[in-house]
């Protein structure tokens, strides 16, 4: 059981934002060491865990242009450390929007005063921003203020050890109010012959809670387990879950036994369930394209887009990203659908689609000049794969469907849950080849 | 020249003064009345702090406004307070009595808690005394806030004074804390306790039916981190019995659902100890099932990079262990375009080891895919992966090596290079199978720079010289380089045109006679003349023989060398998710501070014996339910002298492959210094020595290290003969050495002696060792005296321990294993009192066994000889029977204790053995058997 020595926020030059000690063993300089110990790898080799001759471990995590580092002494418990570099970005993120160095810098002490309540002698404590928040303010807060604060601060000492620790009590809402999205994210990965490698979906379901007092909320879905456990027929469109992970406020061992879902939702935007479906799911979109070398000079793209999805949905925002050779020049493009750009820093053109209804085709060409002068890496682009963006409105690829959401408070409020349904690409990517 | 130079001083005088200018500023805002001055004079204090400016000397200025009311100021004042305390302990004190105050604050627990935990932040000894008394309140503070603050508190004061801590009763409180209705105050105690329990090296935090299910019922209301302290300590635990495993893991198990990747990763822990408490298999199957989903999911595409690099290293050691859990999902470790490439790496090492004959198809696929990306070390190591599969599975050995026909195929240089490794290897595994490809493999001759990929290409040439049609043009081609080529490859031209030679005499003879002619007379390389130079005198006597030998049948090859040995699996399964799971390394390797202390100096470990226990983990180690094995000493004590000689052998082998430095004997300088001094100061040392000593100690047997028939490295010489043995004369440890020349006409003269790196740091006083020439067919008996300053072999001693010795003569040098008995390395000091071997006995992180010797000896002999050769009676227990128990103590050179308790029989003597590391245990036991039966 070992904790976290030291702490560092880095710029890119690897000069020390933010410093904290735990340990007293610890060389001073030791970021220094850790900058020297980086320069020993390319992007390629280097790896976030690595250890010096003294036996010191360097943990970390790039987040924009800084670093987050760990220094350990010891065998520590290494995801553990990472968890917490990631909550740790995560707070800020919540605190300053952009976390870089600028807004560190500019609030140097505000991140003092979080890593002293997250982090304590290296262990990690508090990281829950809904509670951070109600102590750690961005504005100075000053005890002498006896009136309002002093009771905050009861209600936060409170919160921070409660049974319940991610709700204070006294929540009041004029119109109480749950809304759900289920986020699920497509990431597959199509083979030349249109043939599924893998696919998996990523869900999520994020909540934005806005009621009273502490309500009991009971979570319905679709569960195929759901209704096994409960010994009826399960639905045809019944989803089998991979993998199912909640907010610490949902009641495990409920769940384990009879696979309910049911807890006190914190106050405001959290995630509250975040699952896998390791299935096998059609394309939603295919993509072909042809290429042709009328001359050492010229290239020419067929590029035939076609989706899969039933007719009535329509996807939006679809971009779809097609590698071209690294010194390809002098683009033309036709299409009678959305507009096509040359983005030459990623070795591609981004063909935009608007709106990309279901069960549609759509045709792009594309003709570039290649120089005489070859570059190495010209048929570099053919190993790449095509990437998809998009989004999809009111649809579930796996079929996830909430079936209700009861809300009991003591006060016995009616309270009103709206559900939307989205599904995004997540890593979409076909192999062209 | 000199006006520059005055400028620069100029500048930084006035940079100085500019700076004296900004601190005055500082000091004035600070003193006044102005909250808001104040404050944004310390951010701008801090923020140079920060910056690595020294502000220290703002101490007072800055100490004295601790007493604000202005939580923020408060605040900033603490965090400079912290910093500086270090340096400052005499300012600090002036921090005490605002520490003590707010930490008795009637109206706001927020402040009674940063309170406390800022001055456990102040590591100055001076101070910890006047924390105490604040502190023990606190922990019995009404709020839970303050009381969690506290636990951890406790830990960090002692490390600063463990013995005040522990003297005040602290530990003892915070013992109680476990018993706290607050969940995260119980997390936060199990958390101190665990911290207390690495530093102090004994067992704090008692593991036992009651406080485990206090901590299975914190585990289920406290935040993310608490459950993993919770998890973290669980897994120490060691279930009475099957029953109770499945109870606890079935109350473990839901956390496998948890969304944070610590948590999972600390339930597999848990759930993979656990596991093999349990006798059904159906059980063991359920519950190894459950860790299957969550395990994946560690690994989707949305997860952190370094998350997955994680799960990786550690699903690798998981389904070592118990491949069951994960068989099917084999999809989720294909590559994606952008994974970085410390994943890919990673994601092929699992791949490679999840191959079976049904998957290989669909693996092979993938692994074919990748070779064609452009990213050229994870390209390699994917045709190195194919490669591994052939040679696991021989059913599909067919299928890969199709795949790496088409890699061949490909042209590209360095696929090419790697797969005709990979191929070599193959056809060592499978002679004769795949002929097939070797005219694509024969084309790709000219692309092959790599010297691995040469000399593999021309291992494979000589092995198919009767196939290969042209292999006499070919090997004469890689001939004509053969003097600028790397010696691998010269190695690899040599045999296969010997092969050649012996296959296709016709063909090869004009290339093998001038090859060992340039061999044996250009060449540089011993190793590579030798080889010449037994080759011809092979081929001038006995052709039909060297053909023989040649073409000797050779020991297969299988992909076990990629598996790791079930011991240290199941330390590494104990170290789920820690950095030892990533390092696939046992902690005691890699944390510098347990490796000092492995290698601790004989001069500090009178006094901290018991700081020093930190070596082992503090998890409980128990072997006495392992029994047999490792008993020898009713065995041959010392080996005969032709396994000694095979392993002088292996070593030569080792020396030549690896080409340890062991023998820097003559060139390098600070040594020969530092050998003079050490001549200098032994001179009287060895005197006392070769005075017939009292002689209280047993006296260790020669034993043949070097036999007459074995030749020194350089083949120079043989016919030398050598016996040693370590003893303790005394205080010091000698070397006997005894020199037998059984040659006709050489004289061995000027003796030097060289100890590679050993695990009690042992090394000769003097290189040199004073001798009389050997003449043939004379004796001489000489003494090297050995002291514990060398340098440090970071692995625990094996069993039988011996320490390998390069031994330089005027002819040749030699390198011979001798054989070592932990009875030399006792120390003479008795330092382990009655409490101290109480204290150790109860330690959990001691290792413990039974033992039995079956030898009759009088009981007052025993005594008396176990206390010559230093084992300490402690106390004599008799039971109620009047059987009588002992207890000794003896401590090792480095301060590691070794615990004995003894009952004697007539016809056998009892042993219980408690040693800090399990690998003493049968050192120890042989030590023992020694004293009792020799002389």
């Amino acid at each position: 059981m070992f904790g976290i020595s030291s702490i560092y926020i880095l710029d890119q030059k690897g000069r020390v934002l933010i410093s904290r000690q735990y340990r007293n063993e610890l060389p001073a300089n030791i970021h220094e060491t850790f900058n020297k110990k980086l320069l020993e790898f390319d992007e390629y080799t280097q790896k976030p865990v690595m250890i010096d001759k003294d036996g010191y471990t360097y943990i970390f995590i790039r987040h924009n242009n800084l670093i987050f580092m760990t220094v350990c002494s010891q065998n520590a418990n290494c995801l553990m450390i990472f968890s917490f570099l990631f909550r740790l970005v995560q707070v800020l993120q919540e605190y300053f929007v952009n976390v870089e160095e600028e807004s560190i810098r500019d609030n140097f002490v505000v991140v003092y005063e979080l890593l002293d309540e997250m982090l304590d002698n290296g262990y990690p404590q508090t990281t829950e921003f809904k509670i951070l928040k109600e102590f750690i303010k961005t504005e100075s807060f000053q005890l002498k203020d006896k009136k309002q604060p002093e009771q905050t601060n009861f209600n936060v000492v409170a919160l921070v050890s409660n049974k319940i620790s991610w709700r204070r009590e006294g929540i009041k809402y004029k119109k109480n109010e749950v809304f759900l999205d289920v986020i699920e994210k497509l990431n597959i990965l199509i083979g030349q012959q249109g043939n599924v490698i893998k696919s998996e979906i990523i869900g999520q379901v994020q909540v934005k809670c806005m009621l009273s007092g502490m309500p009991e909320l009971k979570l319905g879905l679709n569960d195929k387990a759901f209704f096994e456990a409960q010994g009826r027929q399960a639905k045809s469109r019944a989803v089998e879950f991979d993998d199912i992970k909640f907010h610490q406020c949902v009641r495990l061992s409920k769940f384990e036994n009879e696979r309910v879902i049911q807890f006190i939702p914190p106050d405001g935007d959290f995630e509250l369930i975040s699952y896998r479906l390791d299935i096998r799911v059609k394309p939603l979109f295919s993509v072909d394209v042809l290429i042709e070398r009328k001359s050492t000079t010229k290239i020419e793209f067929l590029v035939k887009a076609k989706s899969n999805f039933k007719p009535k949905s329509t996807a939006n925002n679809v971009e779809i990203f097609v590698p071209v050779p690294d010194d390809a020049e002098q683009p033309q493009f036709r299409t009678a659908h959305g507009s096509v750009n040359y983005m030459p820093e990623k070795e591609a053109m981004c063909w935009s689609i608007k709106q990309f209804g279901g069960q549609r085709d759509f045709m792009m060409n594309a003709v570039f000049h290649l120089p005489t002068i070859v570059s190495p890496n010209r048929d570099k682009f053919q190993k790449m794969p095509i990437n998809i963006t998009f989004e999809i409105p009111y649809f579930t690829v796996s079929g996830f469907q909430v079936r209700y959401l009861k809300i009991q408070d003591k006060s016995g409020y009616n309270a009103l849950p709206w559900v939307r349904y989205i599904t995004q690409n997540g890593e979409y990517q076909i192999r062209m080849n | 020249m000199s006006r520059p130079s005055a400028s620069t001083s100029s500048s930084s005088r006035s940079s100085r003064s500019r700076y004296g200018k900004e601190v005055k500023e500082l000091q004035d805002a600070l003193n006044q009345n102005k909250i808001e001055s104040k404050r944004d004079a310390i951010r701008k204090i801090i923020d140079a702090m920060t910056r690595g400016k020294d502000v220290s000397m703002l101490f007072p200025d800055v100490a004295k406004n601790m007493e604000t009311s202005n939580l923020e100021l408060k605040k900033l004042v603490y965090l400079y307070i912290i910093n500086y305390a270090k340096i400052m302990p005499d300012l600090a004190v002036m921090a005490v009595n605002s520490f003590r105050k707010d930490a008795r604050d009637k109206t706001n627990p927020f402040l009674r808690a940063l309170a406390i935990r800022t001055m456990g932040c102040i590591r100055v000894k001076l101070i910890t005394e006047y924390l105490l008394d604040p502190l023990k309140e606190s922990i019995k503070d009404e709020d839970s806030y303050v009381r969690k603050t506290a636990a951890i508190c406790i830990s960090k004061l002692y490390d600063v004074s463990p013995e005040l801590i522990e003297e005040q009763g602290l530990l003892k409180l915070l013992e109680n804390l476990l018993n706290d209705g607050n969940a995260m105050v119980v997390a936060n105690a199990v958390c101190a306790l665990l911290i207390v329990q690495e530093s102090k090296g004994t067992t704090m935090l008692q593991l036992n039916p009651y406080t485990i299910q206090k901590i299975l019922t914190a585990m289920n209301e406290c935040n993310e981190w608490g459950v993993i302290y919770c998890l973290d300590a669980l897994a120490m635990y060691i279930p009475e019995d099957g029953k109770e495993a499945e109870a606890i893991l079935e109350r473990v198990s839901p956390r496998l659902n948890h969304n944070n990747p610590g948590v999972v990763l600390s339930a597999c822990k848990i759930m993979m100890k656990f596991l093999d408490y349990l006798q059904n298999p159906e059980t063991i199957r359920q519950n190894a099932l459950k860790m299957t989903a969550p395990l994946i999911s560690l690994l989707s595409l949305g997860k952190e990079p370094e998350i997955q690099y994680v799960a990786l290293k550690n699903i690798n050691l998981i389904i070592q262990k118990r491949p069951i859990i994960i068989e099917k999902d084999i999809k989720v470790f294909f590559c994606n375009f952008n994974d970085p490439i410390y994943i890919k790496l990673q994601k092929l090492e699992v791949l490679s080891k999840l191959a079976n004959n049904d998957n290989i198809q669909q693996i092979l696929h993938e692994l074919k895919e990748y070779t064609q990306e452009v990213d050229v070390e994870f390209v390699r190591k994917s045709v190195r992966t194919i490669g591994r599969c052939a040679i696991k599975l021989e059913k599909a050995a067919e299928k890969c090596v199709t795949a790496l026909w088409e890699c061949l195929k490909t042209k590209v240089n360095y696929v090419v290079m790697e797969s005709i490794i990979v191929i070599r290897d193959i056809f060592r595994k499978y002679p004769r199978k795949y002929e097939m490809i070797l005219k694509d493999l024969c084309e790709n001759l000219k692309s092959i720079e790599d010297p691995e990929a040469k000399a593999s290409m021309i291992w494979i040439i000589g092995e198919y010289v009767d196939t290969i049609e042209n292999a006499d043009s070919l090997l004469g081609n890689f001939s004509e380089n053969f003097k600028d080529e790397p010696a691998n490859v010269q190695h690899q031209i040599l045999v296969a045109v010997m092969k050649l030679f012996l296959q296709r005499p016709n063909d090869g003879k004009e290339l093998i006679h001038n090859l060992l002619k340039t061999a044996t007379i250009e060449c540089e390389n011993p190793d590579l003349r030798d080889r010449a130079y037994i080759y011809w005198r092979m081929l001038s006597t006995d052709p039909e023989l060297a053909k023989k030998i040649v073409f000797t049948e050779r020991p297969t090859i299988s992909d076990s060398s990629y598996t790791i040995e079930n011991e240290l699996l199941d330390k590494l399964i104990e170290n789920i998710g820690n950095l030892s799971s990533v390092y696939t390394k046992k902690p005691e390797s890699f944390v510098k501070k347990l490796r000092d202390v492995l290698n601790s100096k004989i001069a500090d470990k009178i006094d901290d014996v018991y700081d020093q226990d930190q070596l082992m983990e503090g998890r409980p180690e128990d072997y006495s339910d392992q029994q047999g094995g490792s008993s020898n000493i009713n065995e041959n004590n010392y080996e005969t002298s032709s396994q000694i000689q095979s392993q002088i052998q292996q070593s030569q082998v080792q020396q030549v492959t690896q080409k340890i430095d062991l023998l820097d004997l003559d060139e390098n300088q600070p040594q020969q210094q530092q050998s003079q001094q050490q001549q200098q100061q032994q001179q009287l040392p060895t005197q006392q020595i070769q005075q017939p000593n009292q002689f209280q100690n047993i006296k260790i047997p020669f034993a043949e290290v070097l036999n007459s028939n074995t030749p020194g490295s350089q083949a120079q010489i043989q016919g030398l003969q050598i016996e040693a043995a370590f003893q303790k004369y005394g205080d010091k440890i000698v070397l006997d050495l005894k020199f037998t020349n059984k040659t006709q006409d050489k004289t061995f003269s000027a003796f030097g002696i060289k100890f590679n790196k050993n695990p009690f740091k042992l090394q000769p006083d003097a290189i040199e060792i004073q001798c009389q020439p050997v003449f043939p067919g004379s004796t001489q008996i000489a003494q090297s005296s050995i002291n514990t300053n060398g340098p440090a072999l970071e692995e625990p001693p094996q069993m039988p321990y011996k320490i390998q010795v390069a031994l330089k003569t005027n002819l040749d040098v030699f390198y011979i294993f001798i054989p070592m008995s932990l009875s030399v390395l006792f120390s003479n000091t008795a330092s382990i009192t009655q409490q101290k071997f109480i204290e150790l006995s109860q330690a959990q992180n001691m290792a413990r066994k039974q033992e039995v010797l079956q030898i009759q000896i009088d009981p007052l002999k025993m005594k008396e000889k176990l206390e010559r050769n230093y084992f300490f009676l402690i106390g004599v227990r008799k039971d109620e029977r009047g059987v009588e128990l002992l207890s000794y103590a003896a401590t090792l050179v480095n301060g590691m204790p070794l615990l004995v308790n003894v009952i004697h029989t007539p016809t056998a003597i009892n042993l219980q053995l408690q040693v800090p590391h399990p690998t003493l245990m049968p050192l120890l036991y042989q030590a023992i058997g020694f004293i009792l039966t020799l002389n």
